[in-house]
């Protein structure tokens, strides 16, 4: 089995690019990719390609072949839709196939375009992520699902929403020297307290924004790399994925994630890890309190214990593990199918040392990528390693 | 609901049993419950599933109070969207007929199937009881 080698990473800027279209946001992404590895464009052998929205938002399906044409390459080329997981199962399956022994070079990354949709059109386009009969037609929004998960939290184990209006700092304070991010703006506890109510709990700081963007990696099998000399010292050690019943009602638990609980599980088996070995991380973080919910899966936190970590300084980036140093998707955005890559990309940049916040984590060699699917029923987990 | 709009079956046909009161789930013989259309028990697999009759109340387990709603919904707000415990299945409801302030995890309430106020599409619809 090879191993697989993160050999270049892409990421356009994250904001509000209405006017842009899906496949001139991917093209500036995939060739940043392709020129920050560095390899030569005729050794990639295919395109994993993730987005959610595409049929909605630009009447565009078939998105696969249209994006590898934006980047300039003729390769058989797959888009996947796993809500915002998209591009994180993309990856996935990219990881496979180059352990498989098929490929040794492959494309992967996603694109959204959201904004031109306006708030109401992209809140209906992110609302199909759930079931359509039993939750949709009940008028349940994307944050009116996490603010249900939200107040069972609560009610199971505590907390409030001042403990949630810590995340939205925190992963405020880490966006600001990050010029990818939506957001490079300090906010502070009262902001976010007196923000208006979305869906309550949920204020408008518990949620990410609508973002357009794309992002992008070239992954190499180890002998690739080593036989072309490309400068690829971080590797995907360990891939996990888990899944879960579509509709937040049929879950076994309201205020619990299993399926991240099982795609960490794997992937820190698949990499040879445990949990204490991880040193940073970036989750999804849609809502505040899915972050939350992301490192307790993870195991960085006990099951209602993580609800505090902002707060107590545990997760901040002086503290044991932190978490969404990129400022996440509430800081830096979130635009859908693009987010699963971006988190490996800001990730490969922190353990590279080459981004605005590597400074936090000097030494680390191991960080997790944690990429959820509607109300995590599809979670990936990537593990990270810094290999000489 | 239109002429030209075709049904989903046994979904619709559940709101019309539910609109007469007389709403029902699936159980296989292991005791999980399943929501139409349930070929299949999405637990284990069984095939071998009994309708069974709705208990006539169920408690809040999580409810959020929604103002910015999807265009289906937009002359709804605020609403209550719901999930309560029926038994063996959770239903996602909109929670009328209370004061917003007042509704709490464990809040008895019946099912039925009214209109909303935005486009009087038929939806699930929670009041206490």
């Amino acid at each position: 089995m090879s191993d697989v080698r993160i050999a270049g990473v892409g990421m356009t800027h994250f904001g509000a690019h209405p006017e842009r279209t899906g496949r001139d946001l991917f093209a500036e992404a995939g060739a940043a990719a392709l020129e920050d590895a560095g390899v030569d464009r005729d050794d990639v052998e295919a395109l994993y390609y993730g987005n959610f929205m595409s049929e909605l938002a630009e009447h565009q399906g078939h998105q696969g072949p249209m994006m590898a044409e934006a980047v300039g390459l003729q390769v058989p080329a797959t888009r996947f839709e796993s809500a915002c997981a998209s591009s994180g199962a993309a990856l996935r399956q990219a990881v496979l196939d180059v352990r498989s022994g098929e490929s040794d070079v492959l494309l992967v990354g996603g694109a959204e375009r959201m904004n031109n949709l306006g708030t109401a059109g992209a809140t209906e386009a992110l609302a199909i992520a759930a079931d359509d009969l039993y939750e949709i037609r009940s008028g349940v929004t994307f944050p009116g699902a996490y603010a249900l998960m939200a107040r069972a939290y609560f009610d199971q184990y505590g907390g409030g929403k001042e403990d949630l209006a810590h995340v939205a700092v925190k992963n405020h304070d880490n966006a600001l020297p990050n010029d990818h991010a939506q957001f490079q703006k300090a906010i502070d506890v009262e902001d976010a307290l007196g923000a208006p109510i979305v869906a309550d709990p949920l204020g408008l700081y518990d949620a990410c924004p609508f973002t357009d963007g794309a992002s992008a990696l070239v992954i190499t099998s180890e002998e690739y790399a080593a036989e072309n000399d490309v400068d690829a010292d971080v590797a995907i050690t360990g891939s996990g994925q888990g899944g879960d019943r579509l509709a937040l009602q049929n879950r076994e638990y309201l205020a619990r994630t299993p399926a991240t609980e099982r795609a960490a599980e794997e992937a820190y088996a698949d990499a040879g890890i445990d949990v204490g070995d991880v040193e940073l991380a970036e989750v999804h973080d849609c809502f505040t309190i899915a972050e939350v919910m992301a490192i307790e899966g993870l195991g960085l936190y006990e099951t209602g214990e993580g609800i505090s970590a902002a707060r107590d300084g545990g997760t901040t980036r002086d503290g044991d593990v932190p978490v969404n140093l990129s400022g996440g998707l509430k800081a830096k955005g979130h635009p859908v199918g693009a987010t699963g890559a971006s988190q490996v990309s800001e990730m490969t940049r922190l353990l590279r040392g080459d981004h605005p916040r590597s400074d936090a984590v000097p030494d680390a060699t191991t960080g997790v990528t944690h990429n959820a699917g509607g109300t995590v029923a599809s979670a990936v987990v990537h593990v990270l390693e810094v290999k000489a | 609901m239109s002429e030209e709009t075709a049904r989903d079956g046994g979904f619709d046909d559940w709101l019309d049993a539910i609109e007469e009161g007389e709403g029902y789930y699936f159980e296989c013989a292991d005791g999980h419950g399943g929501l139409p259309p349930c070929r299949v028990c999405p637990a284990c697999g069984s095939t071998d599933l009994e309708q069974t009759d709705l208990p006539a109340s169920g408690a809040v387990d999580t409810f959020t109070v929604v103002n910015v709603a999807a265009p289906q919904f937009a002359d709804d707000t605020p609403y209550v969207t719901a999930v309560a415990d029926f038994g063996k299945v959770r239903l996602t409801g909109v929670l009328r007929g209370m004061d917003h302030d007042d509704v709490e995890v464990g809040t008895t309430v019946g099912v039925g199937v009214e209109e909303t106020e935005t486009t009087g599409e038929r939806v699930l619809a929670f009041r206490p009881r």
